[in-house]
């Protein structure tokens, strides 16, 4: 039998079901791979001895009911998980612990699940690369010094490097594609109001979503049917009917109709994409489904509108910061100077950026000529996708423009770290969902992504037509096991 | 459209962020690239176009008017710095 | 309606100048919880007892809206005859402050809940009618609290997420006693509806007040300034004095006047500028990412409008009618809900006329003397009837009736009860008062010789001995008569 952190998330329920593996087991054999894998800095924060400690009392009285029964499962640390340190990768919350449990995390452990540690993200889940983390960068297990991609980074290494078999991440702007794209992984983000965003600390309220990222997309389907839920505690989560998604995944796509925008073809795009993007629409050819030349005239503008919504809302959120009622307090000689150092000493540059863009483009003056117009633009948007999906049941499209790039190649220029994201934020300025699954490598042996794009709820759909050309790409990830001491 | 050092330290005590000089120039070279970026917008004409800013497509859910919360006081203070069991604790504001 | 003021003009050397006024009163709603999130809103509890994870803005946390509140914002709306927009928007005021722990007030800007509405004021010279521009839901903050620690500011969020009302006047009022009419009157509508109890003591009512000046005449507004968060009406009218003042000597000098925030100074008696930034008030203002609009459909509306009881104006004018009151007897008669409830119990059951010179004069003398409220009272409306009738069929002398009141402030009994017990019953047998009147004729030949030469102060002196003879109890209408008589033969 291959090694347990190898087995897929059904796989390891199944065997769980079957009585062939115990949670204890699987947990220690996680823990164990956790260990040894510390180069990789994907966690800031383990829990391994109470992992343990839960999968015995699973084995003890175990549930096969439950659909992630005892199964360990390391979440981005942007989730609060009560009792367990709470950092979004960032000092100002660096001694967080809090006192309540996230509903996505909650959602989870009651179908049996174990927590098994918090990984790393971008602070804040601002960056496309992990490497605006207080605690340190994360490493790609594809290559050394490679970026993973971000800001869920430390959670797509983990997943690529085996350490979990499924994880949750959250995606604004393409936090969860972009590095599920890097590092061989499937990430989708869900319809915005799927999955509630209670307990999650907010970046951009308005595109922030919780997302299942693992090895296959079976796997992405159990997980999202566990994650997915109204919850009343979040004014902007949606009642609708959800799938069940993993039961009524299928490889049926026949007579679908998918959507190959133009606008995507962007210029320098590497010829990788291009061959990759062509590849995947003849296996769509061959599922039986028909492809349509659409147009999305909007694209271009997508990104621009994203930095400056993105960073408006941001620094708003982001002002509840103040080291009053909890995390890092620096010394001030009275209140805003307090103020002030603890958050100058307490972010990091490229959450300082963003927040000074936001304050900017929300001040006044400057609201009508930036924020508003950017509300604007990003009506129009959704409006291309809305028309678009009046011919077409999906969109497909590239992941991201470049494979995973290495560790500082980017970081003095934040417009090109930025331009990481020019297919993913589109996606999210219209609260649609997308998956990212891969497709292919390039000349280095890197991962490439493909993304599909769905009307809003219909995750199902998107979930199949990934699930059929997943079969016939039969992407093995090429990784080495180079970081294991 | 460039932002000046003024403009910075205007919207970094708007911000509460303390920046030096030095760390403050750098920030102005930052954004007046991603605003240069940004500015792309300006391509468009949208006057008549209505702002989106909800985009969950579903109405504001009320609740009903029940006290459910306990006192967590103790849950409350648990992570803040000071170790004063009834209140928050900050230096005093300058009047 | 009168058109125009009773002046109240600041006096300087060669000008007269006017006084602007509008008024931005924070009205917390009764409700209980809060805005968003489900705390408890009572007054008066343990520091950080009343606080959930919204309210101390942990992270992940979201608002939910509470429907009663927004019933409560759309009822006063209707109550002040205002718009009641079907759409309405929150909005993030944005600026840092340590009883604020989002770093934002969740409130409403561009596309409030309420639209433009009035209030009438009852004036001496007449009524005035005052525009409502707006009333928004928002947040109300935690209390900052810097007398306790010398050296640290301790913060209370007790109070943090409760919500208000900010009902925001035009600038139509002009002086510190329509200051004084419109917050009572506000307050009278809003504890008719049950939207908020008015208590300003307890901090549920208060006021920014925005003050210019201008020269008599002048069409051109002056600069205006905001003095924050004044929590007594007698502080808002000392405030206005001294703003307006101090404007108007500015102006004498040709100085201008900087548009600035203030506060009041209660112990010193003035305003004085709040030393804050510049630039501190850009509030970047924008829709709250983690709320939708508020819709609200006509038939939400209407439904609320049913629980509308008769407001302060209307409930005047149906006692004018029916009681023939005076519009001063019945402004004060309807000022207060309770109060209102009484007259009418009172009226129900006895003399008008009697009942309102009782409830507006020995009753109201009362409660103001022991500081009570009327739903308070130590007579109940029951046994106050039963006293009026007591009067009105003859049973007692008006002076006698007083003294009963005396005794029922004590104990709440039946009149008729002590009037038995106290043999308080007014003489009201002509024969029997022929005869004490008799005697002190007899007893005061000499006093009649004088009265019938003239001496008409006299009769007072005869009534008087009357009455004490009788102990008190001499029915004095029916003495008057009898004596009148008899000392004309």
């Amino acid at each position: 039998m291959s090694e347990i952190t190898s087995l897929t998330l059904t796989e390891l329920v199944k065997n769980i079901k079957e009585k062939k593996l115990s949670s204890t087991e699987i947990t220690k054999a996680f823990v164990e791979r956790s260990q040894k894998s510390k180069e990789l800095n994907t966690y800031i924060t383990e829990d391994f001895s109470s992992a343990i400690e839960k999968a015995k009392k699973f084995d003890d009285k175990p549930n096969f009911d439950l659909k992630l029964p005892g199964i360990p499962i390391a979440v981005k640390d942007l989730f609060c998980t009560n009792g367990v340190r709470t950092t979004a990768g960032s000092k100002i919350l660096n001694n967080f612990i809090p006192t309540y449990e996230s509903t996505v995390t909650q959602n989870i452990w009651q179908q049996g699940a174990i927590l098994l540690g918090k990984l790393n993200c971008d602070e804040f889940a601002m960056g496309s690369s992990n490497e605006t983390s207080f605690f340190g960068n994360v490493q790609n297990p594809i290559d050394k010094n490679l970026v993973p991609g971000g800001s869920s980074g430390g959670s797509a290494s983990a997943l690529a490097a085996n350490l979990t078999p499924v994880t949750i991440g959250t995606d604004t702007g393409g936090s969860i594609r972009q590095p599920a794209s890097f590092t061989g992984t499937v990430g989708l983000k869900p319809t915005y109001g799927s999955c509630s965003r209670y307990g999650i600390v907010a970046f951009a309220s308005s595109l922030d979503q919780a997302g299942p990222m693992s090895k296959n997309v079976k796997d992405c389907a159990l997980l999202l049917e566990v994650m997915s839920s109204y919850d009343k505690k979040d004014s902007t989560s949606i009642d609708f009917n959800r799938s069940k998604y993993s039961l009524e995944l299928n490889n049926n796509i026949k007579g679908k109709k998918i959507g190959i925008p133009k606008e995507y073809r962007v210029d320098d795009m590497p010829i990788e994409i291009e061959e990759l993007w062509k590849k995947g629409i003849e296996h769509v050819k061959e599922c039986g489904a028909e492809l349509v030349d659409i147009s999305l005239p909007h694209t271009n503008y997508a990104l621009p509108t994203y930095y400056i919504v993105a960073p408006a809302e941001a620094s708003s959120n982001l002002a509840r910061y103040d080291g009053v009622k909890y995390g890092f307090r620096s010394h001030g000689e009275n209140l805003i100077d307090m103020y002030e150092k603890t958050r100058s000493e307490g972010f990091g540059d490229e959450v300082k950026r963003r927040i000074m863009i936001g304050t900017y483009v929300l001040s006044s003056g400057y609201y009508d000529a930036y924020y508003l117009k950017a509300q604007k633009v990003r009506r129009l948007i959704k409006k291309d996708f809305d028309v678009v999906f009046n011919q077409v049941d999906a969109i497909l499209t590239p992941s991201t423009p470049s494979s995973a790039f290495k560790i500082g190649e980017k970081t003095n220029d934040p417009i090109s770290m930025y331009l990481n994201d020019i297919f993913t934020v589109p996606i999210n300025l219209a609260g649609l969902p997308g998956i990212s699954i891969p497709a292919g490598l390039d000349k280095n042996d890197y991962p490439l992504g493909l993304q599909i794009i769905g009307k809003a709820f219909d995750e199902q759909n998107i979930l199949n037509i990934a699930y059929s050309i997943e079969e016939k790409i039969n992407f093995k990830n090429k990784i080495t096991d180079w970081w294991i001491k | 459209m460039t932002i000046d050092l003024k403009t910075i330290k205007h919207i970094s005590r708007l911000s509460c962020i303390s920046l030096e000089d030095e760390k403050a120039q750098k920030l102005a070279g930052d954004l007046n690239s991603i605003f240069k970026f940004i500015e792309k917008l300006n391509e468009l004409k949208i006057e008549d176009v209505e702002p989106l800013t909800s985009i969950a497509e579903t109405t504001l859910k009320f609740r009903t008017d029940e006290v459910k919360s306990d006192n967590i006081r103790e849950k409350i203070l648990k992570n803040s710095p000071s170790d004063n069991e009834d209140f928050f604790v900050v230096p005093k504001v300058v009047e | 309606m009168s058109k125009n003021n009773h002046e109240f003009l600041i006096t300087r050397k060669n000008n007269h100048y006017e006084v602007v006024i509008g008024l931005e009163v924070h009205a917390q709603i009764k409700s209980n919880s809060k805005l968003f999130s489900s705390s408890s809103t009572k007054f008066g509890a343990e520091p950080n007892t009343q606080v959930s994870l919204v309210d101390a803005a942990f992270p992940g946390m979201l608002p939910v809206i509470n429907e009663f509140c927004v019933k409560q914002a759309i009822k006063t709306g209707i109550g002040l005859k205002a718009k009641i927009n079907n759409k309405s928007v929150f909005d993030r005021k944005n600026y840092f402050y340590a009883d604020l722990p989002q770093g934002y007030q969740i409130s409403q800007y561009k596309h409030p809940i309420v639209g433009e509405g009035k209030v009438i004021l009852d004036m001496p010279y007449g009524q005035k009618e005052i525009g409502i521009e707006r009333l928004h839901l928002e947040q109300d903050a935690g209390k900052s609290i810097h007398d306790i620690d010398p050296e640290n500011t301790l913060v209370d969020l007790n109070r943090s997420g409760v919500a208000l009302m900010e009902i925001v006047s035009k600038p139509d009022l002009s002086s510190p006693e329509e200051v004084n009419i419109y917050i009572k009157k506000l307050r009278s509508i809003m504890r008719y509806l049950g939207t908020c109890d008015g208590n300003m003591q307890e901090g549920s009512l208060r006021a920014d007040v925005n003050v210019s000046v201008k020269k008599k005449g002048e069409e051109k507004l002056g600069t205006r300034c905001e003095i924050k968060n004044v929590n007594s009406i007698k502080f808002m009218q000392m405030a206005i004095i001294y703003e307006a003042n101090r404007q108007a000597d500015l102006l004498e000098e040709d100085k201008t006047i900087d548009q600035e925030t203030r506060l009041f100074d209660t112990k010193k008696n003035e305003t004085r500028s709040m030393r804050s930034k510049e630039d501190a008030h850009d509030y970047r203002y924008f829709p709250d990412p983690d709320l939708l609009p508020l819709e609200v459909t006509n038939d939400f509306i209407d439904s609320i409008k049913l629980e509308i009881p008769e407001l302060p104006d209307e409930k005047k004018k149906r006692f004018i009618e029916k009681f023939k009151l005076t519009p001063y007897e019945a402004t004060i008669l309807v000022s207060d809900i309770e109060t209102s409830k009484y007259f009418e119990e009172v009226t129900n059951n006895s003399d008008i006329k009697l009942a309102t010179n009782w409830i507006t004069g020995e009753l109201f003398a009362l409660l103001n003397e022991k500081n009570l409220e009327i739903s308070e009272s130590p007579i109940s409306s029951r046994n106050l009837s039963k006293l009026i009738n007591l009067i009105k069929n003859g049973t007692i002398s008006g002076k006698i009736a007083k003294a009963v009141f005396e005794i029922m402030t004590h104990e709440d009994k039946d009149p008729e009860a002590i009037v038995e017990e106290k043999d308080l019953k007014q003489e009201s047998n002509p024969k029997e008062l022929e005869k004490l009147i008799d005697k002190i004729i007899n007893d005061n030949q000499d006093k009649v010789k004088e009265y019938k030469a003239g001496k008409d102060k006299l009769f007072g002196f005869f009534v008087g001995q009357i009455m004490k003879v009788s102990g008190g109890k001499a029915n004095p209408k029916l003495v008057n008569e009898i004596l009148k008589d008899k000392l004309s033969r």
